[in-house]
């Protein structure tokens, strides 16, 4: 019998073009927390879809109980004991409870009909043993993210799972749901299950788990008992390099007037009498806790959401933005969070993409002018290093770090002069961040007024001239560069309002 | 856009313009009919008909949308001015821009359902639309075949030719020429195919998406309408029954083989002509060869499924490519 329930040896995971995963190695221990931390990038999910079998790792082996292995599929990977929960929750939402838990595994009575009697007990006996009384006939939509996820973990129970892998679960959860989801962690740790318990928050970590292993680039790190980590070994050996080279930080010369000027903005629910200035040659960073209405804030000054009260002035101008198209035309541009959903049309080229928010600046009267684009577009390819064949090439094709800089792209050629970048490094390569943060280095320089939202604690601290801390669709601190509370301690209290 | 893609758009219709001609081998070699110069005006006067319904068709289709109310739009059109007939009105002008108006007008109350009451896909809109044009058309006409006999002004459009050549078809051209430029070449064109790919996107980019996709429906609507007035010519009435035809499919049919798709940011007009010339060939080809009608819609339900087909793969050959090409 071997050590560990599950154990991963020199594993290499290649994707056209990128090495995602080398000589990857992790060991899990029955009736033990496992944590497993790494930047954006680093592998986490390339090493949680080999584990799963939805990927087949090109080298190395893996093993379960001391038994090698070979995952064809997720079928393979669940039969053999290892289940995961997924960040993105595939829930069939109109479908009950039970229906969820019992996808795929039907109980049948005799007559050959599924025997729902006995599926909604075990689904109920299941969920109360995970600390939730639930009645397993309601549609799953119907509860919360909490109560979902744990119908997932009911999944990973009932097919007496040896390994459950949990993925940033704690990511769209309230502080409660927290709390019951490690209480749920530890019972079955304490029943004998291994937990991969990978999370971007190291105070869960030291909370929960029993060591941590770190990843950076694709490559094994370092794995110790959580007594023998720390705050800052853990970043850096997650970082491996020094803050300085991560984000490479420069100084514009902020405008003597505002550039934007937001009073008592209101949306029923959503915001509460939000009122700040943004002034040119300096990036204005928006800290906060998810849902905290950072995001809602930036989508009502660009139009997209209705505002129930409120004014904007730009360059001291009151302007009445009603669509996005009217604060496009006040100079205003809007990197979303959601790249794929709300920035890019992924069926379309690059070209079409880079002039999509300025379409009348790139016409002669009635026509495109397709001289002007051509040259512009294979500018902006240039200057932002898009790594692509060409200007046709289908945005969808690209890789997340130069999806993001094609729509950088595009709000460069709007010729605006507020830049508003909604988490711009979310979910792309660390060499790529620091193209995105060269960009607004560059846009700063020119006097141009960028607005970052993040939720990237190092990434505020790294790249702001100010911060703007929000709580339940209200400011609740703001600090300045160089003076003593513009750090992690004080932003994290402004946000949590301790 | 650059030369490139210019080239690899040529390239892509070479599939289906040698389907065109292949076909039409085939069928000058099974009947010496075929290439008579009356056939084959014959054939342009048929292509005509469904070459309008899928302009409309194709724009809903970029927009990853669909309009299954062309066909019954078209009879309706034609009914509008059949009713203004019955009604002792014979002015050609008021006739055409009557029918024209309520076609457009049914295309503007499509796009509105869909952008502004916010109904979900179009197909489910536009097949309530089709039952009440259906039922208008007949109301309006009381069920009965109106004759345009000796309006010559309105049959003009679906009858006149030049030295045999259809004015009808001369009529399709010049409206596929100017939407190509509109599609490619201008801001509105991109605006199409973009808020087609992605709507919330397209919006965040500034651009009304409500407003290019109502504009969609529209033009669907009125080339249903100048369809509706060439049917006129063609048959000399118009009647209601006509609008439970399958004309829609047709039209699907003509986008799908001109390499147009159902989630749609793809299509192109080039493509849409002679996706419908070859409906219209086969159409004639059965009737020169008397296949019966049930063979006829064997075959023409085979030849759509198997577009799809050969577009599916198609992309997965492009797929496999790129990815070939990346390693």
């Amino acid at each position: 019998m071997s050590e560990y329930v599950v154990e991963l040896r020199n594993a290499t995971k290649r994707f056209p073009g990128v090495v995602a995963m080398r000589n990857m190695h992790l060991e899990v221990k029955p009736g033990e927390i496992l944590g497993l931390i790494g930047e954006n990038g680093a592998g986490k999910s390339t090493l949680i879809k080999s584990l799963t079998g939805v990927h087949q790792i090109d080298e190395g082996q893996i093993f379960v109980d001391g038994v090698e292995q070979h995952f064809k599929s997720p079928n393979d990977s669940a039969n053999a004991g290892i289940a995961c929960v997924y960040q993105e929750l595939n829930m069939e939402k109109l479908l009950s409870i039970t229906d969820n838990i019992f996808i795929n595994k039907w109980i049948k009575g005799k007559n050959g009909l599924l025997d729902y009697k006995t599926m909604h007990e075990k689904a109920r006996e299941v969920m109360k043993s995970l600390g939730q009384d639930v009645d397993p006939t309601k549609a799953a939509g119907t509860f919360g993210m909490g109560i979902q996820q744990m119908i997932e973990i009911a999944k990973a129970v009932l097919i007496d799972a040896k390994m459950i892998i949990m993925d940033e679960p704690t990511s769209s959860l309230g502080e409660k749901e927290v709390e019951q989801l490690m209480k749920t962690c530890r019972s079955l740790r304490d029943r004998g299950v291994g937990i991969v318990f990978v999370s971007h928050k190291l105070e869960e970590l030291f909370e929960l788990c029993d060591r941590v292993t770190v990843m950076r680039d694709g490559e094994y790190v370092d794995t110790r008992p959580i007594n023998e980590w720390d705050n800052d070994s853990l970043v850096t050996a997650m970082v491996g390099r020094t803050l300085e080279q991560q984000f490479p930080k420069e100084y514009g010369v902020k405008s003597k007037e505002p550039l934007l000027k937001v009073e008592h903005l209101e949306e029923m629910g959503v915001l509460r009498d939000v009122s700040f200035e943004a002034y040119g040659g300096e990036i204005l960073g928006f800290a906060g806790l998810v849902g905290a209405g950072r995001t809602e804030t930036m989508r009502a000054i660009f139009g997209a959401d209705k505002i129930d009260g409120g004014k904007i002035y730009i360059k001291g101008k009151e302007v009445n933005i009603k669509s996005p198209r009217d604060a496009i035309r006040a100079g205003i541009a809007f990197l979303t969070e959601d790249r794929k959903g709300q920035g890019l049309v992924l069926a379309q080229p690059i070209v079409t993409n880079m002039v999509l928010a300025n379409l009348k600046g790139f016409s002669n009267g009635l026509f495109l002018n397709f001289g002007k684009i051509t040259q512009v577009v294979a500018e902006r390819i240039k200057e932002l290093r898009i790594k692509t064949p060409s200007a046709d090439e289908i945005a969808g094709q690209l890789s997340g770090g130069n999806q993001q800089k094609v729509v950088i792209g595009k709000w460069v050629n709007t010729d605006a002069d507020i830049f508003i970048f909604d988490e711009p490094t979310r979910g792309i390569d660390v060499g790529a961040k620091v193209e995105v943060y060269n960009v607004m280095n560059k846009l700063v320089k020119d006097g141009k007024c960028v607005i970052m939202v993040s939720s990237e604690m190092p990434e505020i601290l790294g790249m702001s001239d100010r911060i703007i801390v929000m709580r339940e669709g209200k400011i609740t601190g703001t600090m300045h560069r160089n003076t003593d509370n513009f750090n992690q301690e004080d932003i994290m209290k402004a946000a949590w309002e301790v | 856009m650059s030369k490139k893609l210019k080239n690899s758009g040529l390239m892509a219709y070479a599939g289906t313009f040698g389907a065109l001609l292949v076909l039409c081998v085939i069928l000058a070699i099974a009947s010496e009919n075929f290439l008579k110069y009356t056939n084959l005006m014959s054939v342009l006067k048929q292509t005509s008909f469904n070459a309008l319904l899928s302009t409309g068709m194709l724009l809903c289709l970029i927009t990853a949308g669909i309009d299954l109310s062309v066909g019954a739009n078209a009879t309706f059109s034609a009914c509008i001015a059949g009713m203004l007939v019955m009604n002792g009105i014979t002015n050609p002008f008021i006739l055409i821009v009557g029918a024209l108006g309520c076609g457009a007008l049914i295309g503007f109350i499509n796009g509105t359902l869909l952008t502004r009451l916010h109904l979900p896909h179009p197909f489910v809109s536009t097949l309530g639309m089709k039952n009440v044009l259906w039922g208008v058309a007949l109301l309006v006409t009381n069920s009965q075949m109106i004759s345009f006999s000796g309006n010559d002004g309105v049959m003009w459009l679906g009858s006149a030719t030049i030295g045999g050549f259809p004015i009808s078809f001369i009529v399709v051209v010049i409206i596929y020429v100017i939407m190509h430029v509109l599609l490619t070449r201008t801001s509105l064109g991109r605006s199409i195919y973009c808020a087609g790919g992605n709507m919330e996107a397209t919006r965040l980019s500034g651009i009304n998406s409500a407003n290019v996709l109502t504009f969609c429906y529209t033009v669907s609507g009125l080339m249903a309408a100048i369809g509706g007035i060439v049917s006129i010519g063609r048959s000399g009435i118009c009647n209601g029954a006509n609008a439970i035809q399958p004309y829609d499919t047709d039209a699907i049919a003509a986008c799908i083989i001109g390499g147009a798709s159902f989630s749609g940011g793809k299509g192109t007009m080039v493509g849409t002509m002679l996706g419908a010339l070859i409906i219209a060939v086969l159409r004639n080809g059965f009737a020169l060869l008397s296949f019966s009608s049930a063979i006829q819609n064997m075959v023409l339900g085979l030849v759509i499924i198997g577009a799809v087909l050969l577009d599916v793969t198609r992309q997965k050959m492009d797929a496999k490519a790129r990815r070939m090409a990346t390693k």
